[in-house]
């Protein structure tokens, strides 16, 4: 059954003759605990997408479905994991998350919502940092608590705008375990959105490559029959990892090169065919 | 420890005394020995040469009421303004104590009056007893008093411009339709001049506020000059938590719509909180410009307080009261230095690091 589901759906941004469009008839659909993972190139429309799949933008053109109700406003039900992390800077780790939390679960006893927001704290390994204010903390330290904020809110689906874009290499590799780890516990829906293909293959179930904006569109699927908890060291001597990454490493290629010549083509038009005239042939009509 | 001096030192905007802690501590000498002068050699070099230029500019200026005070003549005037203070804080516990003595002896001889059953006379001693109570010390008020008056005066004043910009800031911060509504009155507003407001708050005050004197709360002068610094101080709050308000991280806005924070909760959670930087910065505008309307205020309508006292000053034309005007003057500086080193601190108190939050 799809949670979450984009029908032909298309968005443009501006008006009149600066319009320009940003995604063409998208079609997309999450079903109740799958990982997807959204690659694509900078600049091809991923945060478009995710904001249209959490209802923070809404479509020119087609239709999300979230539930089977029609472009619904944004909610807790589908918590967003921002790309810069979005943490309240005048307020504590502890205090980022209990305002959502107090927010989601306001029936709840002051007891219970307390417990709630140091049960996520630690499940990102942040207890001892948990009354430090977000410019005290690291880039990885900052998205654990991103994403600890969003899993407390216990949304029904979780989208994930580039969570890791901005981490080092080594401090990404910690938070795709820890991801991974907290999707086996959780078995919420997600979708990632990445521009790293090995990160997609380690995490998700269904991989959907972003073709190169403007006017970007989704590419064929690519389904991740490796099974689980992957192990990163183990999976770089993997026959079937190597081959199903160099065939999405291949297709994002072709696709950027198809792009690159239509973009091409369409700066080198011809000019068209002027009559000739002089300024006799004027004077005589 | 000498950390944690230094992060008061400059949570208190004392900064400049942040080299004597580290020259304890053993830091770079050099380097502190340096700051030690930028931050009080050069200043004390420059004040004694502007002290030098004073004296020898009072000697060399005659007005009709004698030579320009010299410095000294200033200082010795500062003195007999603060004893003259002293002498009326004292003259009126004097006071005090006498009718205290005078209210006992005639509510003594009213209980003699009872004891020999003459009533008549015994309620007159204790009604006599009850007068002399209640009488109120009356002096021309000390300058100490003046400045009281005036602080008290600027800080209404500025609360008032304040509950007035604060929540119109954020208005104009939150909604652009509120914005251009709004933003040509501001423009015509902003830069009219306090001695243009003055006669007309003055003549509101006098229409609207009829509760009779000894009922009142507050008293006409101190209200119109109140709503005067309020009304020339209150735009530089205003625009700057417009400014605030509106340049909120849109990243920010995002997470209170996936929270669904009504529109209350907004504003107080996440609106305000990253506006109050900049809101402070306004503030603390607000305050030195309204510390200066009420001066002028003051001095155009004779309303207790620094202003009225320059005047009074300047109308007794002697060389003395000169040189208290000069009093005046410093004074004025330094409350308004004080005034904005305090808003230093509370703007320090609330801001925020912003690196990549």
């Amino acid at each position: 059954m799809s949670v979450l589901e984009l029908k032909n759906v298309s968005k443009s941004f501006g008006s009149g003759g600066g319009t320009t469009e940003v995604l063409r008839s998208v079609d997309l659909s999450l079903d109740e605990g799958e990982f997807v993972a959204v690659v694509g190139f900078s600049g091809s429309g991923k945060s478009t997408l995710v904001n249209l799949l959490s209802g923070l933008l809404f479509p020119n053109r087609g239709e999300v479905l979230f539930k089977g109700e029609k472009n619904v406003a944004a909610g807790p039900d589908r918590g967003v994991v921002f790309q810069n992390y979005s943490l309240l800077p005048w307020l504590s780790v502890y205090e980022n998350i209990r305002l959502a939390v107090d927010q989601v679960f306001a029936d709840q006893s002051v007891q219970e919502r307390d417990q709630r927001v140091r049960h996520y704290v630690d499940m990102v390994s942040l207890t001892p940092a948990m009354a430090k204010k977000p410019h005290e903390l690291s880039g990885g330290m900052r998205q654990r608590v991103s994403l600890a904020r969003t899993l407390a809110m216990s949304p029904d689906v979780l989208l994930m705008d580039e969570p890791l874009g901005a981490l080092d290499a080594l401090t990404r590799a910690v938070l795709q375990d820890e991801i991974a780890k907290i999707w086996e516990q959780e078995k919420k829906t997600v979708l990632l959105v990445t521009n790293d293909v090995d990160e997609a293959i380690l995490l998700a179930d269904r991989i959907v490559p972003l073709k190169p904006g403007p006017s970007a569109t989704l590419g064929k699927h690519f389904s991740v029959q490796l099974p689980r908890p992957r192990d990163r060291t183990a999976l770089n001597h993997d026959a079937g990892f190597k081959e199903l990454r160099n065939n999405v490493v291949n297709y994002l290629n072709t696709v950027r090169k198809e792009s690159k010549t239509a973009q091409l083509e369409a700066r080198q038009k011809p000019l068209p065919e002027l009559p000739q005239l002089k300024p006799a042939d004027l004077r005589a009509q | 420890m000498s950390a944690r001096i230094l992060q008061v030192l400059d949570r208190t905007g004392l900064e400049a005394f942040a080299p004597f802690v580290r020259l304890f501590r053993g830091d770079d000498r050099q380097e502190q020995f340096r700051k030690l002068f930028m931050n009080f050699g050069a200043p004390s070099i420059a004040f004694l040469l502007f002290l030098g230029a004073w004296s020898i500019a009072s000697q060399s200026i005659m007005t009709k009421y004698g030579n320009l005070p010299s410095p000294t003549e200033v200082w010795q005037q500062a003195v007999v303004l603060w004893d003259a203070h002293l002498a009326g804080l004292a003259a009126e516990t004097q006071f005090y104590a006498d009718q205290a003595i005078k209210a006992a002896e005639f509510s003594a001889a009213a209980d003699v009056f009872s004891s020999r059953g003459d009533a008549v006379m015994a309620e007159k001693m204790s009604s006599s007893a009850a007068t002399a109570l209640a009488a109120k010390y009356a002096a021309s008020p000390s300058y100490i008093t003046q400045i009281l008056t005036s602080l008290k005066t600027v800080f209404a004043g500025f609360l008032i411009a304040s509950l007035i910009a604060i929540p119109i800031g954020v208005l104009c911060g939150t909604s652009e339709l509120v914005q251009a509504a709004l933003n040509p009155l501001i423009q015509i507003f902003k830069p009219v001049s306090p001695l243009a407001w003055l006669p007309i708050v003055m003549i509101c005050v006098g229409a609207l506020y009829t509760t009779k004197p000894d009922e009142a709360w507050f008293e006409k002068s101190f209200i119109s000059s109140a709503l005067t610094v309020a009304l020339c101080s209150l735009w530089p709050t205003l625009a700057n938590t417009a400014l605030g308000v509106a340049s909120i991280d849109k990243d920010h806005l995002n997470v209170a719509k996936v929270l669904k924070l009504d529109t209350w909760t907004r504003i107080r959670k996440i609106i305000i909180p990253s506006a109050l930087p900049m809101m402070f910065a306004g503030l603390r505008i607000s305050l030195g410009v309204g510390w200066m309307v009420l001066i002028a205020a003051e001095m155009l309508a004779q309303n207790p307080g620094l202003g009225k006292f320059v005047w009074d000053m300047f109308q007794n034309g002697s060389s003395e009261t000169l040189a208290q005007i000069m009093v005046a003057v410093f004074t004025i500086g330094i409350v308004g230095m004080a005034l904005d080193r305090t808003m230093v601190i509370l703007q320090r108190s609330v801001s925020y690091s912003e690196t990549n939050a």
